[in-house]
């Protein structure tokens, strides 16, 4: 069976005043209806590699791949009006912040119903009862209300919901979350992850889980890439996060504290240029 | 809010109209308070200025017992701030004076020529709007091309050249050498017989009154006046468009929209231009404003008879009443769309409106 | 003194472009060189530059450079001549005068006006502002109201309602475009005092014992100065139009003085016919506004590197 995704020596590179940035150098993986974690500091290229994938690379920017496959359609070769139709209907991306990423002077629901009449033909009753059916998944208790509230009305974790509902209401392949808790209070965060736990269970998608927190993607996903200064240098299987062999990894996974030991001085997180060749 | 209360709403049904209100309140103080100010200035120019008041008022050439009855009136011999409360009094029931040119109640003459001027600044601002939002957008969205470039010396231009001079050339070649427009003027003297106005919005009564006829010929008078006015306002919304829209475009709301499957034209024309509408307003009744004030140059070349005109035709003739009446009106008409452009600002971001 | 100094020459591109300057010296040529290589990249921006540098050589040197006298015309030979008639490149007016001389001389009224409003008007609004912004308080309140009220008023029918009262005549207008202009010079000093009166070099200077009088003057006042800058060049060519547009309604320079706008004023009455005699001043002033503008743009951008292309 073809994978859901198959990614080969995919660069990101940007030209800036200075000479070509690289942020994203060779990375390749594939994935089929399981949950992949991406993990790396800032600026390791984790974000840049899950908007190559959906397309939203500044123009600016040079994409190239070997092969950037979504089932066995070629995402780069594929014209630009068929890959945006393919956004919000098969693939779709949860943003940080709920605060930015919903449009402030929009109603949450018309946003949600937005993404539903782009896709689908469909009647403006019929998709509102969609979108408060979809907003009730994401447990929101009274969806006729929220339906009509603006994003600065609500609290992060019903922001995060919104962006969930509005991205997943038609139902895609493959979602792409980009620390999607990272911006909520510590409680919200594990209310909107058993949310998205549960509906990408349900749906049987494939999950990119992009995130700077070992530990979470870790409980979270399947398996976890580790990358740093635009590559993967480890691939490990969330079972197996203590057989790390990778000093990087091994220095992530340190910067955690245990209970009941004490440590002095605190570890800091080594860089060796070499990890970057 | 407690972070714990997961499906915590602020409440906004309640409180949206108190806080509207409240803001209301404010300005509408505010907006007085400059008013007075505004009409402090003007007694200080026309009573305090001049070596003789009454002088400036009537002209050197009036006759003596003329000029001491506008002594007496404006209550010459009496302490400043009497003079004061005696011009506040005066200018509250309305009377600003007689002008010296055309011998009616200033306030009188004001309220024949303002339309003229409204209407002048209006096709203006529409024409500034309509042409220079699209040409900001598309200078933001090909940030850095020849598109972009020309927006900007379009607008450069616009800021630099003076108006009265472009007026000048316009006029030249668009009504002397071509023919496409009529003469200086708001209308062929042949309608001034059969057309009869009932507002002073010439062209609204004209439509109403379904004189085709005059439209087309009021139509012809205004356009050349109206696109001069209409390209200052276009310099100046075309690049605070261009500004804001650059600013929305860089948001991670827009990315959202992508990732939903938006096209860009939607991306560009609803959702950014939505959220950059909103200061645009702002921008757009300053322009508003900023043409009322351009119309004083306007109308001299266009033999426009509005506010500026009169105000500039009482300037010759030293008409003082005159000029420092239409100063008021329209200092009072900027506070105005002032105020209107700060509550336009309240209602359409939902962000203001409960707070 | 130090290894630096004997390896990077001094006022080389390294030794300007030093992360760790030796001298205050340094350190000042150093950022303004920063600011100099931002604003060559903006090629509009030293057009700006020429035009300005351009018109600061015709002002200075027009005794030199006009080929007639501006006053005193040729009546009965040289009425009313088209642009390249022999010996007036520009042509002549009804008084038989060389228009280009005229605008050459001009220019020194045009720079005089934008001088003495920027002279007048920025210090007053960098005081009102200043002081308003580190008083705060009642001051603030009542300063801020007055500097609403002068902008409230459109500038240009403010300044025709001074000079009405004060009489036509170019000292006169410059006076009233200077009260009109200092408002938004007083908002900006206000809003860069505000951001720094709470930071902690402020704080020292009090603990110092400095006086309020002292912090504004020698501490808060020169911050604030690139802003006001940037500020007085953009609205310098404001400063020309409203100018220009006064000396058009009469109110400005009289004649026979060779002030642009009122060389528009007394040749729109051959306009149809004599076409040069209104349209040349007018290029004049557009290229000298242009030219402030440009300038101005480029300052910001090179200034304020954040708010660049916006």
């Amino acid at each position: 069976m073809t994978p859901l995704l198959t990614v080969e020596d995919l660069r990101v590179s940007f030209p800036t005043r200075t000479g070509t940035v690289d942020a994203v150098r060779g990375v390749s993986f594939s994935l089929g209806r399981e949950r992949l974690g991406i993990v790396g500091e800032s600026g390791s290229g984790k974000s840049q590699t899950g908007r190559a994938i959906m397309g939203l690379t500044p123009n600016q920017a040079d994409v190239r791949a070997k092969k950037l496959l979504f089932g066995d359609m070629d995402l780069l070769a594929m014209p630009p009006k068929e890959r945006r139709l393919l956004r919000g209907k098969r693939l779709a991306m949860i943003l940080q912040d709920p605060k930015y990423s919903l449009n402030p002077v929009m109603t949450i629901g018309l946003q949600i119903v937005e993404t539903l009449k782009t896709h689908e033909r469909i009647s403006s009753k019929d998709a509102r009862a969609r979108v408060l059916q979809m907003l009730e998944a994401v447990q929101i208790n009274d969806p006729e209300r929220v339906f009509d509230l603006y994003p600065h009305e609500v609290s992060g974790g019903m922001g995060q919901r919104a962006m969930i509902a509005m991205m997943l209401v038609c139902g895609p392949d493959l979602l792409i979350a980009d620390e999607p808790t990272s911006a909520l209070d510590v409680t919200v965060q594990l209310e909107v992850l058993a949310i998205l736990d549960k509906l990408v269970a349900e749906r049987g998608m494939g999950l990119i889980f992009v995130s700077h927190d070992l530990r979470l993607v870790s409980t979270f996903c399947d398996r976890v890439l580790v990358m740093y200064a635009g590559r993967v240098v480890e691939e490990l299987s969330s079972a197996n996060l203590d057989q790390a062999q990778h000093p990087y990894t091994q220095g992530l996974l340190n910067c955690l504290p245990h209970i009941g030991s004490h440590r002095h001085p605190l570890p800091v997180l080594e860089r060796q240029k070499e990890w970057a060749e | 809010m407690a972070p714990m209360d997961t499906s915590a709403v602020t409440r906004r049904p309640q409180r949206r109209v108190p806080a509207f209100a409240s803001a209301l309140m404010r300005f509408i103080v505010m907006a007085a308070t400059t008013l007075l100010g505004l009409l402090a200035v003007t007694f200080f120019i026309g009573r305090v200025i001049p070596i003789d008041p009454a002088l400036a008022i009537v002209g050197d050439r009036a006759p003596q017992h003329v000029v001491e009855r506008i002594r007496l009136e404006l209550g010459l011999d009496l302490p400043l701030y009497q003079q004061f409360w005696i011009y506040l009094k005066q200018v509250a029931s309305g009377d600003f004076g007689t002008s010296v040119l055309t011998t009616n109640p200033v306030l009188t003459d004001i309220l024949r020529v303002f339309p003229a001027t409204i209407e002048l600044a209006t096709v203006g601002t529409i024409i500034g709007a309509v042409l220079g939002i699209p040409l900001g957008v598309l200078a933001a969205v090909k940030r850095g091309s020849i598109a972009d470039q020309v927006v900007r010396v379009i607008g450069l231009v616009g800021y630099s050249v003076p108006i009265f001079w472009l007026g000048l050339l316009a006029l030249v070649l668009f009504y002397a050498k071509l023919g496409w427009v009529a003469y200086p003027g708001r209308m062929d003297i042949v309608y001034e017989y059969t057309f009869t106005p009932t507002t002073g919005f010439y062209l609204v009564d004209a439509i109403w009154q379904g004189e085709w006829d005059v439209v087309r010929d009021l139509f012809r008078h205004i356009i050349l006046p109206g696109a001069l006015l209409g390209y200052f306002s276009l310099a100046y919304i075309s690049r605070m468009t261009r500004s804001f829209m650059l600013n929305e475009l860089s948001q991670e709301y827009i990315v959202a929209a992508r990732a939903k499957g938006l096209s860009e034209a939607r991306i560009i024309w609803f959702h950014a231009l939505r959220n950059a509408a909103v200061p645009l307003v702002t921008v757009i009744a300053l322009s508003y404003a900023g043409l009322l004030e351009g119309s004083v140059l306007t109308e001299t070349i266009f033999a426009w008879p509005g506010l500026g005109l009169y105000i500039t035709n009482s300037l010759q003739n030293a008409d003082m009443n005159a000029v420092l009446g239409g100063t008021v009106v329209i200092g009072a008409v900027f506070v105005g769309i002032n105020l209107l452009s700060d509550l336009l600002y309240r209602t359409l971001d939902p962000r203001t409106r409960s707070r | 003194m130090s290894v630096v100094e004997q390896t990077v020459k001094p006022y080389s591109r390294e030794w300007l472009l030093s992360d760790r300057p030796q001298s205050r010296r340094q350190a000042k040529l150093g950022r303004a060189y920063v600011v100099w290589r931002r604003f060559g990249e903006n090629r509009l921006a030293l057009l700006g530059l020429v035009i300005i540098l351009a018109l600061l050589f015709v002002a200075a040197f027009a005794g030199v450079l006009a080929p007639h006298d501006p006053l005193q015309g040729d009546l009965r030979n040289a009425r009313l001549l088209p642009p390249g008639a022999e010996g007036y490149l520009l042509g002549t007016d009804d008084q038989g005068r060389d228009i280009l001389s005229r605008l050459l001389y001009g220019s020194r009224l045009t720079l005089l006006v934008v001088v003495l409003v920027a002279v007048i008007a920025a210090p007053v609004g960098l005081i009102v502002g200043t002081v308003s912004g580190y008083a705060g308080g009642w001051i603030d309140a009542v300063l801020m109201r007055i500097t609403d009220i002068f902008l409230a008023f459109p500038k240009l029918v403010l300044a025709l309602a001074l000079v009405a009262a004060l009489g036509p005549g170019i000292e006169n207008a410059i006076l009233a475009i200077a009260v009109t202009s200092w408002p938004p010079y007083a908002r900006i000093a206000r809003a860069e005092t505000m951001t720094f009166r709470q930071s902690e070099f402020i704080s020292a200077v009090q603990l110092m014992g400095a006086s309020p009088f002292r912090i504004v003057m020698r501490h808060v006042m020169p911050l604030c100065l690139s802003s006001l800058i940037v500020r007085v060049t953009l609205d310098m060519a404001g400063i020309i139009l409203t100018a220009a547009g006064l000396g058009f309604l009469g109110l400005g320079a009289q004649p026979p003085l060779p002030e642009w706008g009122a060389m528009i004023a007394s040749g729109r009455r051959f306009i149809l016919d004599q076409w040069w005699v209104a349209a040349m001043p007018g290029i004049a002033i557009l290229i000298v506004s242009l030219g402030f503008n440009l300038l101005g743009d480029g300052l910001r951008d090179a200034l304020d590197p954040k708010e660049a292309g916006q």
